[in-house]
C-alpha cells in the first residue's frame, strides 16, 4: 500500500512539470491553433541563461531566475512577433512545420553553444533532500514543483477571470473578428499570450533544471505535456493539467508494476486508447464540422 | 488543353516531356561513371529519401492527413527485410517488398484512429506510434535489441552487390518505378478520392467516397512507400540501429515533403534532393572550402567546436521557415511561378 501510494505520489509530481508544458501548449493552441513544438525549446534557452547567469557570472539565484523568467516571456513575443505572425496564409501544417523550424534553430543554438555534455544546474534546493509525511518519502525538489505548478494554475486561473487581459485573450480566442471589433488588438493579444506560455514552460524548465541540464532534456517533458493536453482535448486548461497528471501517474504505475522498460512509451498508448473512444480529448465538447 | 480521360491519364502529355524523360534516364544511367563514388552513395541515399518522401506526400499531400511516424515504418521495412532475409531465407526481391506489405499492415492499423482524429490530436497519435515503434524494436531479441544488426549479403540471381555502383543500379529503378507508381495512382479513381478527401471530407462522403477504406488505404500505401524505403537504406548503411528510426527522422521525411512541395510527385523529389544533400553535406560542415573555416573560428571565439554539427539543425530549422512564411507551396511553387513568368514573358 505504501509502495503504491509512493509511487502515485512521484507520478504526481513528474506530472506536474507535464502539467506546466500542457498549459503552455493549450495556451498556444487556442491563440494560433497550433500544436507548438517549440515549447520545450522556449523553456530550453532560458534555462540556459540561467545556468550562464549562475555559473558564469555568478549572480545569485534571486536575480538569476526572474531575470530568466523575464527572459522567457520576451522570447516568446519575439517568437511569435517576428516568425508566426509573418507566416503568409497559414494553415495547421504550416504552422506545425513553422514550430517545428524554430525548434531545430533553437535546439542548434543550444547544442551548438554548449555540446552534449550533461551538466548540474546550481539550485538552491539539492534534489537529493526529502522530507517524510506519513510513511511517504517525498522529495524537497518535487514537492516545490508540485506546489509551484498548483500555484501558477491558481495564477492562470485568477487571470483569465478576472484580469482585462485575461479577458481579451478569452475574448480573441473565442471570436477574432467581434474581438477586433469590440477594440482588442488581437494581435498583440496573440504575442502576449507567446509570451505567458513561454513563461509557463520556462518554469517548468528550471523546475526540471536541478536534476539535469542537457540540449535535450526538455524533449520528452514536452511531449508528455503534449500528451497530456490531448488527452484534456487541447483547448481546455484543467483538462490539460488533469490530462498531464493523469500521463505522469499511469507512468509510474506502469513502470513500478509491469515493466520499467516500456515506460516511456506507455503514455502514447494511453493516449491513443482515450482518443479512440472521444476524439477530442476527456475535456473538450465534440465540434461537429458542417460543410 | 485536355480533351477527353485518356489525355488526362497518359504518362507523356508532348514529345518534349519524352525527350527530357529520355535524357534524364540516360543520365541517371550514366551518373556513377561521370561522378566520384561518394556521389554515388549521396544519390542512393537521396534516391531513398526520394522513395519515402513521396509515399508521405500521398498521405500528407494528397489525403491530407499529417503523420509524424514515419520514421517507425521505415523501421518497420529495415528490420523486416533483414529478418525475413536472415530467418526466413528469402531472397532479396520477395523479402523487400514482403517488409514493405508488412510496413502497410501496419500503416492500416495505425490508419484506423486516424479515422476519427485530425489536425493535433493526429499529429500526437502518429508520434506516439512512431516512438512505440522504435522502442519496442529495441527490445525484440531476434532483432539484436540495442546493439543493431548487420545486413547480409546481397545477391540477385548471378550478381552479387558489394559496392554503392552495383546498388545505385538495383536502387534507381526502383525509386523511377515508385515514382511512377504514385503519378499513375494519382490519376485513378483512388488519387480522386484521396485529393476529395483532403479538400472536403464530408462533401467526399456525401458524394459515395468510402472515407474508411480509402483513409486506410492512404495510410497503407504511404506505409508500404515508406517500409521499402526502409529496406533499401538498410543496405545503403549495411548496419541498422533503433536509434536511428528516431522523431528527428520522421521530421525530416515531413520536412523534405513540405519544402519539396505538398500534393506534388515532382516537389517531393525536389525536396528530398535538396535536403537529402544537404544533410549529407552538413554532417562535414567544417570541411566546407572557405565557409567551414570561417565556422570553425567563429565556433572557437562564441560557441564551442564540440557542438559545431548542430549547425545543421539551424540551417534545416531556418529552411523550413522560410519556406513556409515566404513560399507556402515549397519548391513546386517557385518553380510553378517561374515558370508562368516565363511562358507569357514580355507580358
Amino acid at each position: 500500500m505504501i509502495d503504491f501510494l509512493q509511487t502515485i505520489l512521484s507520478g504526481i509530481a513528474v506530472g506536474s512539470s507535464y502539467a506546466l508544458m500542457g498549459l503552455g501548449m493549450v495556451l498556444i493552441y487556442k491563440a494560433s491553433e497550433v500544436p507548438n513544438f517549440v515549447q520545450g525549446e522556449m523553456a530550453l534557452l532560458p534555462v540556459f541563461v540561467a545556468y550562464v547567469l549562475l555559473e558564469s557570472y555568478g549572480l545569485p539565484p534571486y536575480i538569476a531566475f526572474p531575470a530568466t523568467l523575464v527572459f522567457s516571456i520576451f522570447l516568446g513575443c519575439f517568437l511569435e512577433f517576428a516568425i508566426i505572425r509573418r507566416a503568409k496564409e497559414p494553415n495547421v501544417l504550416g504552422l506545425i512545420i513553422i514550430t517545428i523550424g524554430m525548434e531545430m534553430m533553437l535546439l542548434g543554438l543550444v547544442s551548438w553553444k554548449f555540446g552534449a555534455d550533461q551538466r548540474a544546474m546550481p539550485f538552491p534546493i539539492s534534489s537529493y533532500d526529502s522530507i517524510m509525511i506519513g510513511d511517504i518519502f517525498i522529495s524537497t525538489l518535487d514537492l516545490l514543483t508540485l506546489v509551484v505548478a498548483l500555484i501558477i494554475m491558481l495564477v492562470l486561473f485568477l487571470f483569465f477571470r478576472y484580469s482585462k487581459i485575461g479577458v481579451a485573450m478569452k475574448a480573441t480566442q473565442q471570436n477574432e473578428n467581434a474581438a477586433r471589433l469590440m477594440g482588442i488588438k488581437t494581435n498583440r493579444i496573440r504575442m502576449v499570450t507567446w509570451g505567458i506560455s513561454s513563461f509557463v514552460g520556462c518554469v517548468a524548465g528550471l523546475l526540471i533544471a536541478p536534476i539535469l541540464v542537457e540540449p535535450y532534456m526538455m524533449w520528452d517533458p514536452m511531449l508528455k505535456g503534449f500528451a497530456g493536453a490531448v488527452v484534456g482535448g487541447m483547448t481546455s486548461l484543467p483538462g490539460a493539467v488533469f490530462g498531464a497528471y493523469i500521463v505522469g501517474i499511469v507512468e509510474h504505475l506502469f513502470g513500478g508494476y509491469v515493466s520499467i522498460e516500456f515506460k516511456s512509451v506507455v503514455a502514447f498508448v494511453v493516449i491513443v486508447l482515450v482518443l479512440c473512444i472521444r476524439p477530442s480529448g476527456l475535456f473538450a465538447r465534440h465540434y461537429v464540422k458542417k460543410v | 488543353m485536355k480533351r477527353d480521360y485518356y489525355e488526362d491519364v497518359q504518362l507523356f502529355t508532348s514529345g518534349v516531356i519524352v525527350f527530357w524523360f529520355c535524357a534524364l534516364m540516360v543520365l541517371l544511367a550514366l551518373f556513377p561513371f561521370l561522378v566520384k563514388n561518394y556521389y554515388v552513395y549521396v544519390a542512393n541515399y537521396v534516391a531513398i529519401n526520394i522513395i519515402v518522401v513521396i509515399g508521405l506526400n500521398l498521405l500528407v499531400g494528397y489525403t491530407g492527413q499529417i503523420s509524424l511516424g514515419h520514421a517507425g515504418f521505415f523501421g518497420i521495412g529495415a528490420y523486416g527485410t533483414i529478418f525475413l532475409m536472415t530467418k526466413a531465407h528469402l531472397p532479396f526481391l520477395l523479402a523487400l517488398p514482403a517488409a514493405g506489405l508488412i510496413a502497410a499492415a501496419f500503416g492500416f492499423l495505425l490508419g484506423l484512429p486516424a479515422l476519427r482524429l485530425e489536425g493535433p490530436y493526429l499529429a500526437i497519435a502518429t508520434l506516439g506510434f512512431g516512438v512505440t515503434i522504435t522502442q519496442i524494436i529495441g527490445k525484440i531479441e531476434v532483432l539484436g535489441e540495442r546493439q543493431g544488426l548487420h545486413t547480409p549479403d546481397l545477391v540477385i540471381g548471378p550478381w552479387h552487390l558489394n559496392t554503392d555502383q552495383d546498388f545505385y543500379y538495383l536502387l534507381i529503378p526502383l525509386t523511377v518505378l515508385l515514382t511512377l507508381a504514385a503519378r499513375n495512382l494519382i490519376k485513378t479513381k483512388v488519387g480522386r478520392a484521396f485529393i476529395s478527401i483532403r479538400d472536403a471530407d464530408i462533401a467526399a462522403e456525401t458524394i459515395g467516397v468510402n472515407l474508411v477504406l480509402y483513409k486506410t488505404l492512404a495510410f497503407a500505401v504511404s506505409a508500404f512507400y515508406a517500409g521499402i524505403g526502409g529496406g533499401l537504406y538498410a543496405f545503403v548503411l549495411r548496419f541498422i540501429e533503433p536509434e536511428l528510426f528516431s522523431v528527428f527522422m520522421s521530421v525530416m521525411f515531413l520536412t523534405m515533403a513540405v519544402v519539396g512541395g505538398l500534393g506534388s510527385i515532382l516537389g517531393s523529389i525536389a525536396g528530398a534532393c535538396l535536403l537529402g544533400w544537404l544533410d549529407l553535406e552538413l554532417r562535414n560542415i567544417l570541411g566546407i572550402p572557405y565557409l567551414g573555416e570561417w565556422l570553425k573560428t567563429l565556433s572557437q571565439s562564441f560557441f564551442s567546436l564540440t557542438g559545431v554539427s548542430n549547425i545543421q539543425l539551424i540551417v534545416f530549422g531556418m529552411i523550413l521557415i522560410l519556406i513556409m512564411v515566404f513560399e507556402p507551396l515549397g519548391i513546386f511553387g517557385i518553380w510553378i511561378r517561374t515558370k508562368k513568368y516565363w511562358k507569357t514573358w514580355p507580358f
